[in-house]
């Protein structure tokens, strides 16, 4: 194996499936924490969480902002093969350090090549902290999150103003996620 | 059950499918937008399911349960065809009952059980722009998604009631997804339209020969176009059921001979089946 | 009950096996092979391979056997084979300059360097019905042989716009897009443009160019060049960084010369059309030209009205495969709109005869 030390899935075509229709559902019903099947190891930098999301959506297509280390590019590199970019030409971004409005929202013809944010944060729980409302969603859905950035819920905010243009979020927690789709409100309590 | 050793799992190749799970993810988080996707040419011809066969493999995985219905119906020949070619391709387990489904593809028909939170609906779409018969030029269609500019819809259905004193749209009757996108609910019956409102379940559409995936998440508010002193009217063959005595579902018209006679029969057969079976308990 | 008997699985197996029977014929009669259909009907498997978009000769005859002829079920039964194939790059651009030419021709000059090479045409045959070749058996004398001409054969458009009669085509160093990865967006750019109609249906093309000669968006064509031969295509795999020679294929290539009255921005001078097609298929090359000039009425400032000048129209429409799908489909059942529809009629008859 050149470049990482780390595998990839142990069953690259049943566990993508298995991680997509995870994202899927995540995606869906946003705020809802699902589970992802569990990588063998990931690399340092990324989360389990992360790590079994690119594998299962980024490649040679999909232009990737990655800033995670030099094994995380590596392994990157070895298992998706995507090209690395800017935070704001990039498809995928996962960067601990980017902000929402500088991420690619896409265009009013084309909303749907708005970027997707990958974000790792300390813990998710189906609790209060968050209540989330919009589409998927029957009539509110409560979210914890600890650790998101400071500032998240305003930039939140003004991402959502953007729509149909915006970005889609997916956190990450171990080798748990939750997704915030751009037409998701977000309140506090 | 194992799947043919000469394709990959559901028959398309990993890069496809992660191409085609992107289009789904982004059109789930924008409902009722028509993304476009690189579909590619399947073993069934174009306008034969090819979009929701693709969005089918690429979200079916080996524990799922495939349902097929298309006109309502398990046992129609195209139903039948894509339901042999996933358990050729896939080895999944399929099923004719709803209920027991978590993955239905579907042509023309939602079906009349109501769908839960852990199944997904897979409609196969033939023309995916609610604009097309009015203004044909991709161009100008995806301008007026982009602006919201659905006025030439509503001067249609104006100009369907001041002809025929109502809105003269039986399937494929456009509808309003989360207040925001002008979107076609595929050749259904208007008569199923309400069932996509609020409904627990994903809704998928997959476009094959026009290359679009489009989505509408649980929970969403899915409104058939009207207007204030015309609201929409599902239509339905206003019979019962001659098999199971249903009042309150979408009928097929049945020619029994040459001079008139007919009957009337549910065009969902798997729900038929158990109402018979439950009026057949009862007796 | 067409649909509500049960059965459907069965019927379909029983169909198929229907069709095998008949596709096999009368079995007294030697079974047709593969190879005799890529040797004796070329012409076919060209066309298959054109719009399968695909270059195998072996695969594409085979296609036609399977298709019992029919050569848009062919060219479907390829396509829906090439989808699955892996990809391993793309080769370096074809040169046809260094063609080994079979045929090359030119409307425009009388003679030319390299000269008029008919080559295996139907052009001057008398279309004469041959009986000798309903009897089986006998092969024909061989056709003579001349001395393979060493003289260059240098393009008739490269001539004209070396005097600065032809305008040059400006060279695009972008990546060119790829539409059996991407769907087509329109506006479309000449490159996904010419790989559109180099796939298109050869039928739809032809009508379209003919309708470009009668009047909806003319320009005047002449067929500056049409050479057909085999020309070498090149890859340079990454692991390796030089370019090595996968082998030779025949193309069809023809370069139209049309009249431009000039624009705000360019001399008159006269413009290109451009068709390149797998094997030897010179109707949907020259088709293809035609149509190519038309769709380039837009960005020459010309006045885009007819059918063939109209990209929507032309690339949407020119894919057989997705065509044939869709015009097919209405095969399936549609009982359940059309039940709708009744249902509309009646309450539309209803209320008119309530009205009187």
């Amino acid at each position: 194996m050149s470049g990482t030390g780390f595998p990839g899935f142990a069953d690259p075509v049943l566990d993508a499936q298995a991680a997509f229709r995870a994202v899927l559902a995540a995606m869906s019903r946003p705020g809802q924490v699902q589970r992802l099947p569990p990588l063998p190891e990931p690399p340092p930098g990324l989360s389990p969480a992360a790590a079994a999301l690119l594998l299962t959506l980024a490649d040679s297509g999909t232009p990737l902002c990655l800033a995670a280390g030099p094994e995380a590019e590596a392994w990157v590199r070895f298992h998706c093969g995507a090209p690395f970019a800017a935070a704001g030409a990039a498809a995928f971004v996962l960067d601990p350090a980017a902000r929402l409005g500088d991420l690619f929202p896409g265009t009013e013809e084309e909303p749907e090549r708005g970027a997707t944010l990958l974000l790792d944060v300390a813990a998710l729980e189906s609790a209060p902290g968050w209540r989330l409302s919009g589409p998927g969603i029957r009539d509110s859905q409560a979210l914890r999150v600890t650790g998101a950035p400071p500032g998240f819920l305003a930039d939140w905010a003004a991402n959502r103003r953007r729509a149909p243009c915006g970005v889609d979020v997916v956190l990450c927690a171990g080798d748990a996620i939750a997704a915030l789709p751009r037409s998701v409100a977000i309140e506090e309590g | 059950m194992s799947h043919d050793p000469g394709y990959n799992f559901a028959y398309l190749d990993e890069s496809t499918k992660r191409m085609i799970r992107r289009a789904i993810l982004k059109a789930v988080a924008i409902p009722g937008h028509q993304v476009p996707f690189g579909s590619r040419e399947m073993p069934l011809p174009y306008g034969w399911g090819t979009g929701g066969i693709q969005v089918t493999a690429a979200i079916l995985g080996p524990t799922d349960v495939l349902k097929v219905i298309d006109q309502g119906s398990d046992d129609t020949t195209n139903a039948v065809s894509i339901r042999a070619f996933f358990r050729r391709v896939a080895g999944v387990a399929t099923t004719e009952r709803t209920a027991e489904a978590s993955i239905i593809q579907t042509r023309h028909r939602i079906p009349e059980r109501a769908l839960r939170e852990d199944q997904i609906l897979v409609y196969q779409v033939p023309i995916p722009e609610p604009l097309g018969r009015l203004e044909p030029r991709i161009a100008e269609t995806r301008r007026m998604h982009a602006m919201a500019d659905y006025g030439l819809m509503h001067v249609k259905l104006y100009e369907d009631i001041a002809r025929h004193g109502h809105i003269a749209t039986s399937y494929s009757y456009p509808v309003m997804v989360n207040g925001r996108y002008l979107m076609s609910p595929s050749p259904i019956p208007a008569f199923d339209n309400p069932k996509m409102d609020q409904m627990p379940a994903l809704q998928l559409f997959g476009a094959g020969r026009e290359k679009r995936i489009y989505a509408v998440p649980p929970y969403t508010s899915v409104k058939s176009l009207d207007f204030d002193d015309h609201p929409f009217r599902p239509i339905r063959a206003p019979q019962t059921c001659e098999l199971c005595g249903s009042r309150d579902t979408y009928l097929d018209e049945v020619l029994t001979d040459d001079v008139g006679g007919r009957i009337f029969v549910c065009s969902d057969t798997d729900f038929c089946t158990e109402r018979q079976a439950v009026r057949e308990a009862a007796e | 009950m067409y649909v509500a008997t049960k059965g459907g699985e069965r019927a379909i197996g029983a169909a198929h096996a229907w069709l095998a029977e008949v596709r096999r014929g009368n079995p007294d009669l030697p079974e047709l092979t593969a190879a005799q259909v890529e040797a004796q009907l070329g012409l076919a498997v060209d066309r298959v391979m054109a719009e399968g978009s695909c270059h195998d000769r072996g695969l594409a005859a085979l296609a036609v056997k399977q298709a019992r002829g029919d050569l848009i079920e062919a060219a479907f039964l390829l396509r829906a084979y090439r989808t699955t194939l892996p990809r391993f790059g793309a080769s370096t651009p074809l040169d046809t300059n260094a063609m080994a030419l079979q045929r090359r021709i030119s409307a425009t000059y009388k003679d030319l360097p390299g000269g008029q090479v008919l080559g295996p045409t139907f052009d001057y045959t008398h279309r004469l019905l041959d009986f000798c070749l309903a009897a089986a058996g006998g092969s024909p004398g061989g056709a003579p042989e001349a001395e393979a001409s060493t003289a260059p054969s240098p393009r008739v458009t490269e001539m004209l716009a070396r005097e600065g009669l032809m305008q040059r085509e400006a060279p695009v160093e972008a990546e060119p897009g790829d539409l059996t990865r991407e769907p087509l967006s329109f506006p479309a750019d000449r490159p996904l443009r010419l790989q559109a109609l180099a796939r298109g249906d050869e039928g739809f093309l032809l009508s379209l160019g003919y309708s470009t000669q009668r009047g909806y968006g003319g320009n005047h064509p002449f067929v500056g060049e049409i050479r057909m031969g085999e020309v070498a295509v090149g890859f340079t795999p990454p692991e390796l960084g030089f370019e090595i020679d996968l082998g030779d294929i025949t193309v069809t290539e023809c370069q139209m010369v049309n009249q431009f009255k000039g624009s705000r921005t360019e001399p008159p001078q006269f413009t290109r059309g451009y068709g390149l097609v797998f094997g030897h298929g010179e109707r949907k090359a020259m088709s293809m030209a035609l149509v190519d000039r038309a769709l380039r009425a837009e960005e020459l400032g010309e006045a885009a009205t007819a059918p063939a000048q109209q990209q929507e129209f032309v690339l949407s429409h020119c894919d057989n495969v997705e065509a044939t799908g869709f015009v097919e489909h209405l095969k399936l059942p549609h009982y359940v709109d059309f039940q709708s529809e009744l249902e509309n009629v009646r309450t539309m008859r209803a209320s008119v005869e309530a009205g009187r």
